[in-house]
């Protein structure tokens, strides 16, 4: 058979059908914009309700990770997320999704190897990675503070 | 007042959407990496003090992304250097993002034992 | 050297049946498949153990539709998705037959049959074989994917695997009733073609399934016009045009009698199948749901099936591991060929 590996690689990722790149940024936008603007409705409703400006924040997040985790439990996440795409991936209800996912799909497995080794096993390259960059930043800025 | 608001945190945090969706579609990068490398944007971004501005203009435009999430621990990490010193490298970060990281770990520890994974659909 | 096998007996294929979960019932065949449960689960508890169940239930229909329950088979073949094929070991261990589990990712079904029909033709002892393979969406997608509550977005390119089951009881004695026949086949030839793609899984399979195309017609007696249909397995949309592709490249004539089940099994008016079906279960369900049935009725007099199959693991993607692809072969005959 006539048949070359390396022109038949890029033959093969130059004909894939390329995701429809429009539609997905205007539902990725639409569906980010949408849980933002509701995470800052939901800061003006904490805040006339007393909560300081910081505590609101929090609370949004608090709020946004637990019907993100609702809704990925009733198994209605991962159908939006087909058609939304990044924009359920990016604001902290993809973090939370990231998080639930596992642990739904590892019950069988027991709550301890099952769940409670595999809730991370998603999301954990996202916090290692904050804390890392974070500890890194932590560093230079205790240094720097030193010379102060 | 507030319509405004919203709409700017509409328009910011779909927009940080967009670039996401832009990687994903374009350079085939993994969604795992693309939030790997959201958060450490943010870190940067907290760091260099860039971020205080947008989540001034956008609020939760900003914040609710996981760019915020990174700028939250790049703030804590400062915070803490701050008020104890070098300890402040080890323990700000996470006492910053407390609050989300749990409440993920508690209600997707409460939805596994309440909800049965259904079958996928297409 | 790869040689096409033509048996001396033809080997026919007493019974075969076919379950399915729900999205292949809503598919254009969803009428023939002989067992549906939409959820998926086979009464089940886990994913898993629907994957066996599925396979218990595929073969214990073809054996009733053959109406051999009295009788065992000599020996059962069979394999699905999981690791060291445990949804196949379980869902037999209690029949008390000798069993080989087989691997050949999505190319199991050929595989099973083609080494089926050969130990019944190269043995005197063995008359009665059995041939399970299943796949099940839940169980794959756990193992090799994400998390089924994770939401992420398909690239066009990705297949679904099949959540279906085939079974075929295969015997050397004539049949009192028209069955159809396997008549020889040939074993693929593995081939790497640096496709490092998870979720495109028919170009990592084209290669393989173009070259045992081209091996078969150029070392046997046959040309594609002897076939009603040239049946690839799971290539989907992409890969079949990636195939035709290759095979235009190597000068041979254009196809035009061939059909993928991975394309038949979905509605891609109404069902999001991206690139098409995918699974051992989805080649093995449609052959006995579409193909065998139109031999059986004449409506096709021979039929050249190739299962393909892409070998990969989670942990070889990661490293970076190119997928390897598969396809064996089978030649089918219809009763109506003798006349």
């Amino acid at each position: 058979m006539k048949f070359d590996p390396k022109s038949y690689q890029t033959l093969v990722s130059r004909r894939a059908a390329r995701s429809p790149i429009l539609p997905n940024c205007l539902r990725a936008f639409a569906v980010g914009g949408m849980i933002c603007a509701l995470g800052e409705g939901l800061s003006h409703l904490y805040r006339a309700w007393g909560a300081e400006r910081e505590l609101s924040m929090t609370l949004v997040s608090v709020t946004l990770v637990f019907f993100a985790a609702l809704l990925t439990g009733l198994g209605i996440f991962d159908l939006l997320a087909q058609h939304a795409g990044a924009g359920t991936l990016v604001p902290i209800t993809g973090f939370a999704n990231s998080v639930v996912s596992p642990a739904i799909d590892t019950k069988a497995e027991g709550l301890v190897l099952g769940v409670g080794a595999k809730i991370f096993s998603i999301s954990g390259p996202v916090l290692l990675y904050a804390l890392l960059s974070g500890a890194l930043y932590g560093t230079v800025y205790y240094l720097i503070s030193l010379f102060r | 007042m507030i319509f405004f608001d919203l709409l700017k945190a509409f328009a910011v945090g779909g927009a940080i959407c967009v670039v996401a969706q832009l990687l994903i579609d374009l350079t085939r990068l993994t969604p795992a990496r693309i939030l790997v490398l959201y958060v450490s944007i943010g870190v940067l971004l907290g760091a260099v003090g860039l971020f205080e501005p947008l989540l001034r203009f956008a609020g939760c435009g900003a914040s609710v992304p996981l760019i915020g999430f990174g700028a939250a621990v790049a703030k804590g990490v400062r915070e803490a250097v701050d008020q104890r010193g070098a300890i402040g490298i080890l323990s700000g970060g996470l006492s910053a993002t407390s609050a989300g990281i749990t409440a993920s770990l508690l209600f997707g520890y409460l939805v596994a034992i309440v909800f049965r994974g259904g079958p996928k659909k297409m | 050297m790869q040689k096409p096998i033509l048996f001396e007996k033809p080997i026919y294929l007493l019974s075969h049946a076919s379950a399915v979960g729900g999205e292949e019932k809503k598919g254009p065949l969803g009428e023939c498949f002989d067992f549906c449960d939409p959820s998926g689960r086979f009464g089940a508890k886990t994913w898993e153990l629907a994957e066996s169940e599925l396979s218990r239930i595929t073969l214990s229909l073809a054996m009733k539709k053959a109406g051999i329950s009295h009788r065992d088979p000599d020996l059962l073949l069979a394999g699905d998705l999981q690791n060291q094929c445990v949804a196949s070991s379980r869902a037999h261990a209690c029949l008390g037959i000798p069993y080989l589990g087989l691997y050949g990712a999505c190319s199991t079904s050929a595989e099973g049959l083609y080494i089926g029909a050969s130990l019944l033709s190269a043995s005197n002892t063995l008359h009665l074989a059995a041939v399970v393979t299943t796949s099940h969406f839940c169980a794959a997608e756990r193992q090799f994917r994400l998390p089924l509550e994770y939401g992420g977005q398909r690239p066009p390119t990705a297949q679904w695997t099949a959540t279906a089951g085939g079974a075929f009881l295969i015997t050397d004695q004539i049949p009192d009733r028209p069955c159809a026949k396997i008549m020889g086949g040939m074993i693929g030839i593995p081939i790497d073609s640096g496709i490092l793609d998870a979720s495109n899984m028919g170009a990592a399979m084209a290669p393989a399934a173009a070259h045992t195309i081209l091996s078969f017609f150029e070392k046997s007696r046959f040309s594609p016009s002897d076939f009603d249909f040239i049946v690839t397995g799971d290539l989907g949309y992409e890969g079949s045009e990636i195939m035709k592709g290759i095979l235009c490249d190597n000068s041979f004539p254009l196809l035009t009698n061939h059909l993928d089940c991975g394309t038949l099994l979905y509605n891609p008016e109404i069902q999001d199948v991206h690139a098409g079906g995918s699974g051992c279960g989805c080649s093995a369900s449609v052959l006995s749901a579409h193909f065998l049935p139109m031999l059986e009725k004449g409506a096709a007099r021979r039929i050249l099936f190739l299962a393909t199959g892409a070998l990969m693991s989670p942990s070889a993607i990661l490293q970076g591991q190119s997928i390897v692809g598969t396809a064996p072969l089978v030649i089918f005959e219809g009763e109506e060929t003798f006349h």
